[in-house]
C-alpha cells in the first residue's frame, strides 16, 4: 500500500509541475531553488538553517560536475524536487540527480561557427514553468526542452544572432510567459526584453528597450543612432506579483565609448525599466547613467524590500549600480529617494534630487585616455547581491578599481564589433574589493570583508546566519551574516569565479552549489 | 597549454585577416603614433624602446615578426603577461601596428662598448649572476637575462643598471613578512590572495604562508639589485651593456 502511494505520488503530474504558484510562494519550499535570484523578490536568500554559523566549518565538498568547457561558468543552477538542471557553456543544460551528482539528461546544442559574442560563450541559467526547462541560446534562439527527457519542446528564434544579437541570461517565468533579454551590447542591437508564452514558443509581448519613431525616449537620440543604440537586457531580473510588474536593467549605449555618434540621454539604456507583466507596457522607467561613455550597463539585479524611507513604509527596489552610486526607488512609481557612491567614483560630484547624475568634466574618454572611476566592470556588476530578510541588510560584493578610457572610432557595419574606443587597467594602481552589508534604506554600510582583488562573482545569504561569497583567486568562503567574521574557506584551484551561489534540499540534506572555475562544486555537512 | 586553448576558443577566426597590414599611408601612421602614445606609451615608451613593457624599436619582434602576428598580439594580448588585449576596431589596431613597425625602421642602435669586456664584468666584478641566470648559470632572485637583448634597448638597459628602482616587474614585487613566531621572511612573492601569500626567499626556497598567522606583512615594488652608478665606471657601463644587448637567448 505504501509502495502504490509512493509511486502513485512520484507519477502525480501535479507533483512534477512547477507551478506558477509555487514559485509566488518559494519560501513554502525552501528546499528547492525554482528561479534564478531563489525567489521573484530577488534576494538569492535561502531560509534553509541546516548549515549555519555554528557548524559551516564541517563544509565539505558532497560532489562536483565538470563541465566540458573551458568557456566561463556562470549559471545558477535551479532544483526541482531532487533533480538539478544546470546550464552549461555555451548553450547546453543537464539534468543531474542531487543525491549521487549523476546526468539523468542531456541537451546539447549545436551553434554556428559565426556566433557574435563579446564576452565569452557563457550562459547563466535556466528558468522552468510545468514540465518545462527553457534555455536562452547563444544564436538568440528561446528552446523549451521536456523536463523529464531534455526533448525540445519548441525552438523560436527571438532575433538575428548575425546581427550581433545573443542569449545569455537566464529567462525567468512569470505566470504563464517566460521573460527572456538579449545580450549585443557591443554589436550595435536594438535592445528588447520579451515574453513567450510558456506552452507554445508564441511571442506575447515585446519591449523594445530603445523606442522607435513617433514614441516617448526617441528624441533622446541623434539622428538614426537609436537604431543601433545596443541597451540588452542581458541580466535576470525580478516580479512583483502585487504590482504586476517586471523589472528589469538595461545595458549600456552603444557604440560603448564613443558618446558623440548618439548624442542625447540614450533613452532606455543604463535604466531599471519597470514593465505590466501581461502587456509588456512600460510602467516607469529609471535612468543611472544618462548618456553613458564608460560602458556601464545596469544590468544588475534589482532586490526588492519593504522598508522605511522618507518616513513611510515603502515598497522599494534597492540597485547598487555599476556606475557606484547605490539607489534606493519606489517600485511602485519608480520614484527616486536615495542614492549615494558605495565605491571609489570621480565621475559625478553627486545626484541631483531627481537621481541624476552631476557630471565631473572631463571624465569623457579620449584618444589618449582618460583615467576615471569605477573601472569598466563597475563598482559591481551581472552577478548578484543578496537580502537576508533575517538579519534586514543587503549583501554586495565591491569592486575598487578604475579604468583608462580610450575614445575610438564608430562606424557601424551589421553583426560587427560597434563599440568606439576602448579601455585598460591603470598602471600601478593597486585594485581590490569587498564584500559589504549595507542598511538598504539608507545606504549605511554595517560591516566588510575586505578581498585582495575585485571580486566578480555573487553572493547567497541563508536563515542559518550565513553570506556565501567567492574571491576572484580561487576561493569560496563563508562569512557571518550578522559580523562579517570569516567562518569557512575552500580554495578551488584559482582560476575565474564568476558564478553565484545557491541553496537546496537533498533526501532531507542542505547542500549549497557553487561554480567554481569549470566545476560545479555541491558542499554538505558530513 | 591551457592559456592557448582558451586564447584559441575566444578568439573568432583570424583566418580572413590580410597577410599585410592594409594601413601603411602616411596619415594611418600619424593616427597610430596618437594611438601609440595613449595606450601603448605607457609601458613601451613613447619611443617604443622599452619601459615596463618590452623594446618594441628592434628590426623584428619575437612574437609578430609578421604583421597578422602583430596584429593578433596587438588585438588579443599575451596572456599571463601584463600586455592586455583591445578592443580598438580592426582599423585602429593597423594603424598602431604601422607605426610600431616604424619604430623599428627609425633607429638601429650601434651599440658602444666591447661585449667581452662586458661578459667579464657581469659575471665578475658586477655579480650579476648572484641573482640573475644567463644560460645554464646563475641565480633565481632576479629575472633571467638570457634573453634580454631581445626585449630591451641599450638605453633603458643603461638606465636600469643606473637606476634598478625603476619599473619592477609585477611577477618581482618584493614580499616582507613576519609570522607570529618572530620569524622574518623576505623574497619575491610569487602568488598573493585574500587568505595567504607565496614566497621565492632570498635562499630560492618556495614558501607559503596563512595571512592570519603573520604579525606583519608587505608587499613593495622594490628590488635588491644595487645601483651600479658607483660601482662601473662609463665605460665599463657601456661594456655590460653591449654583453647584455648580444644575450639573444638559445639559438
Amino acid at each position: 500500500m505504501r509502495i502504490l502511494a509512493l509511486a502513485l505520488a512520484f507519477l502525480s503530474p501535479l507533483r512534477a509541475q512547477v507551478t506558477y504558484e509555487r514559485m509566488l510562494n518559494a519560501e513554502k519550499e525552501p528546499g528547492n531553488w525554482l528561479t534564478y535570484s531563489g525567489n521573484y523578490s530577488a534576494h538569492r536568500f535561502s531560509p534553509l538553517d541546516q548549515i549555519n554559523a555554528s557548524n559551516v566549518s564541517r563544509l565539505k565538498v558532497a560532489w562536483t560536475y565538470h563541465v566540458n568547457s573551458l568557456q566561463k561558468f556562470e549559471a545558477t543552477p535551479l532544483v526541482v524536487d531532487g533533480v538539478m538542471y544546470l546550464a552549461e557553456a555555451p548553450s547546453n543544460v543537464t539534468a543531474l540527480d542531487t543525491r549521487t551528482g549523476r546526468p539523468l539528461w542531456k541537451y546539447r546544442r549545436n551553434l554556428p561557427d559565426d556566433l557574435r559574442v563579446c564576452c565569452g560563450q557563457v550562459n547563466r541559467g535556466v528558468a522552468v514553468l510545468d514540465n518545462l526547462v527553457f534555455i536562452g541560446t547563444l544564436d538568440a534562439h528561446l528552446v523549451a526542452l521536456d523536463a523529464r527527457t531534455g526533448e525540445v519542446r519548441w525552438d523560436t528564434v527571438i532575433a538575428p544572432y548575425r546581427s550581433g544579437y545573443s542569449i545569455t541570461v537566464a529567462p525567468l517565468a512569470v505566470k504563464d510567459k517566460i521573460v527572456v533579454g538579449v545580450a549585443g551590447g557591443e554589436y550595435g542591437v536594438r535592445g528588447l526584453l520579451d515574453a513567450y508564452e510558456a506552452r507554445t514558443g508564441k511571442l506575447a509581448w515585446r519591449f523594445w528597450t530603445i523606442p522607435g519613431p513617433g514614441e516617448k525616449g526617441h528624441e533622446t537620440w541623434a539622428g538614426d543612432s537609436w537604431k543601433h543604440g545596443s541597451a540588452g537586457t542581458w541580466v535576470t531580473g525580478a516580479f512583483d506579483p502585487e504590482t504586476n510588474l517586471v523589472y528589469w536593467g538595461t545595458g549600456n549605449p552603444g557604440p560603448d565609448w564613443n558618446g558623440q555618434v548618439r548624442e542625447g540621454d540614450n533613452l532606455y539604456s543604463d535604466c531599471l525599466i519597470a514593465l505590466d507583466a501581461d502587456s509588456g507596457k512600460l510602467k516607469w522607467h529609471f535612468q543611472f547613467t544618462p548618456h553613458d561613455v564608460h560602458d556601464w550597463d545596469a544590468a544588475q539585479v534589482p532586490v526588492l524590500v519593504q522598508d522605511v524611507v522618507r518616513g513611510q513604509k515603502r515598497k522599494l527596489v534597492l540597485f547598487p549600480n555599476r556606475n557606484a552610486f547605490y539607489y534606493v526607488l519606489d517600485r511602485v512609481s519608480g520614484q527616486f529617494l536615495l542614492g549615494k557612491p558605495f565605491a571609489r567614483q570621480t565621475w559625478a560630484k553627486g545626484l541631483d534630487d531627481s537621481g541624476k547624475p552631476i557630471r565631473v568634466p572631463g571624465t569623457f574618454p579620449t584618444i589618449e585616455g582618460t583615467k576615471v572611476w569605477p573601472s569598466v566592470a563597475g563598482a559591481n556588476n551581472w552577478y548578484s547581491p543578496t537580502y537576508s530578510p533575517k538579519t534586514g541588510l543587503l549583501y554586495v560584493a565591491v569592486r575598487e578599481a578604475g579604468s583608462i578610457y580610450y575614445f575610438g572610432e564608430a562606424e557601424y557595419k551589421a553583426g560587427e564589433r560597434f563599440d568606439g574606443g576602448g579601455f585598460r587597467n591603470i598602471p600601478e594602481e593597486q585594485e581590490w574589493g569587498a564584500v559589504r552589508a549595507f542598511r538598504p534604506a539608507t545606504g549605511d554600510v554595517v560591516w566588510e570583508h575586505k578581498l585582495f582583488t575585485p571580486p566578480y562573482a555573487g553572493l547567497m545569504s541563508t536563515a542559518g546566519d550565513l553570506v556565501f561569497g567567492e574571491t576572484d583567486e580561487g576561493q569560496f568562503f563563508a562569512l557571518h551574516a550578522a559580523t562579517g567574521k570569516l567562518l569557512w574557506r575552500f580554495q578551488a584551484g584559482g582560476g575565474q569565479i564568476r558564478s553565484n551561489p545557491m541553496s537546496f534540499l537533498s533526501g532531507g540534506k542542505q547542500y549549497v552549489a557553487v561554480a567554481l572555475g569549470n566545476v560545479l562544486y555541491v558542499f554538505g555537512l558530513e | 597549454m591551457i592559456w592557448l586553448a582558451l586564447l584559441l576558443l575566444q578568439q573568432p577566426p583570424l583566418l580572413d585577416l590580410p597577410p599585410a597590414n592594409p594601413y601603411t599611408s602616411p596619415a594611418d601612421l600619424e593616427q597610430g603614433r596618437k594611438l601609440y602614445l595613449g595606450r601603448c606609451a605607457g609601458c613601451h615608451g613613447p619611443a617604443g624602446d622599452g619601459g615596463k613593457g618590452s623594446n618594441l624599436a628592434v628590426p623584428v619582434l619575437p612574437r609578430a615578426s609578421e604583421d597578422r602576428a602583430l596584429y593578433t598580439v596587438i588585438r588579443f594580448g599575451i596572456p599571463d603577461t601584463e600586455m592586455p588585449r583591445s578592443l580598438m576596431a580592426p582599423r585602429e589596431i593597423w594603424q598602431v601596428a604601422a607605426y610600431v613597425r616604424s619604430l623599428g625602421r627609425i633607429r638601429t642602435d650601434a651599440v658602444p662598448g666591447d661585449p667581452a669586456r662586458g661578459a667579464e664584468l657581469v659575471r665578475g666584478k658586477g655579480g650579476c649572476l648572484a641573482c640573475h641566470a644567463i644560460g645554464l648559470e646563475g641565480g633565481v632572485l632576479g629575472p633571467s637575462l638570457s634573453a634580454v637583448g631581445l626585449r630591451r634597448s641599450p638605453a633603458y638597459l643603461a638606465s636600469r643598471l643606473l637606476d634598478p628602482s625603476v619599473d619592477i616587474p609585477e611577477a618581482f614585487r618584493m614580499a616582507e613578512l613576519t609570522t607570529v613566531s618572530g620569524r622574518a621572511v623576505s623574497g619575491v612573492r610569487l602568488n598573493e590572495d585574500t587568505y595567504s601569500i607565496q614566497v621565492r626567499d632570498l635562499t630560492g626556497a618556495l614558501q607559503s604562508f596563512w595571512k592570519s598567522d603573520l604579525v606583519s606583512f608587505k608587499t613593495e615594488r622594490k628590488t635588491p639589485m644595487p645601483s651600479y652608478r658607483a660601482r662601473f665606471t662609463d665605460s665599463e657601463l657601456q661594456d655590460a651593456v653591449a654583453f647584455l644587448v648580444s644575450l639573444r637567448g638559445q639559438p
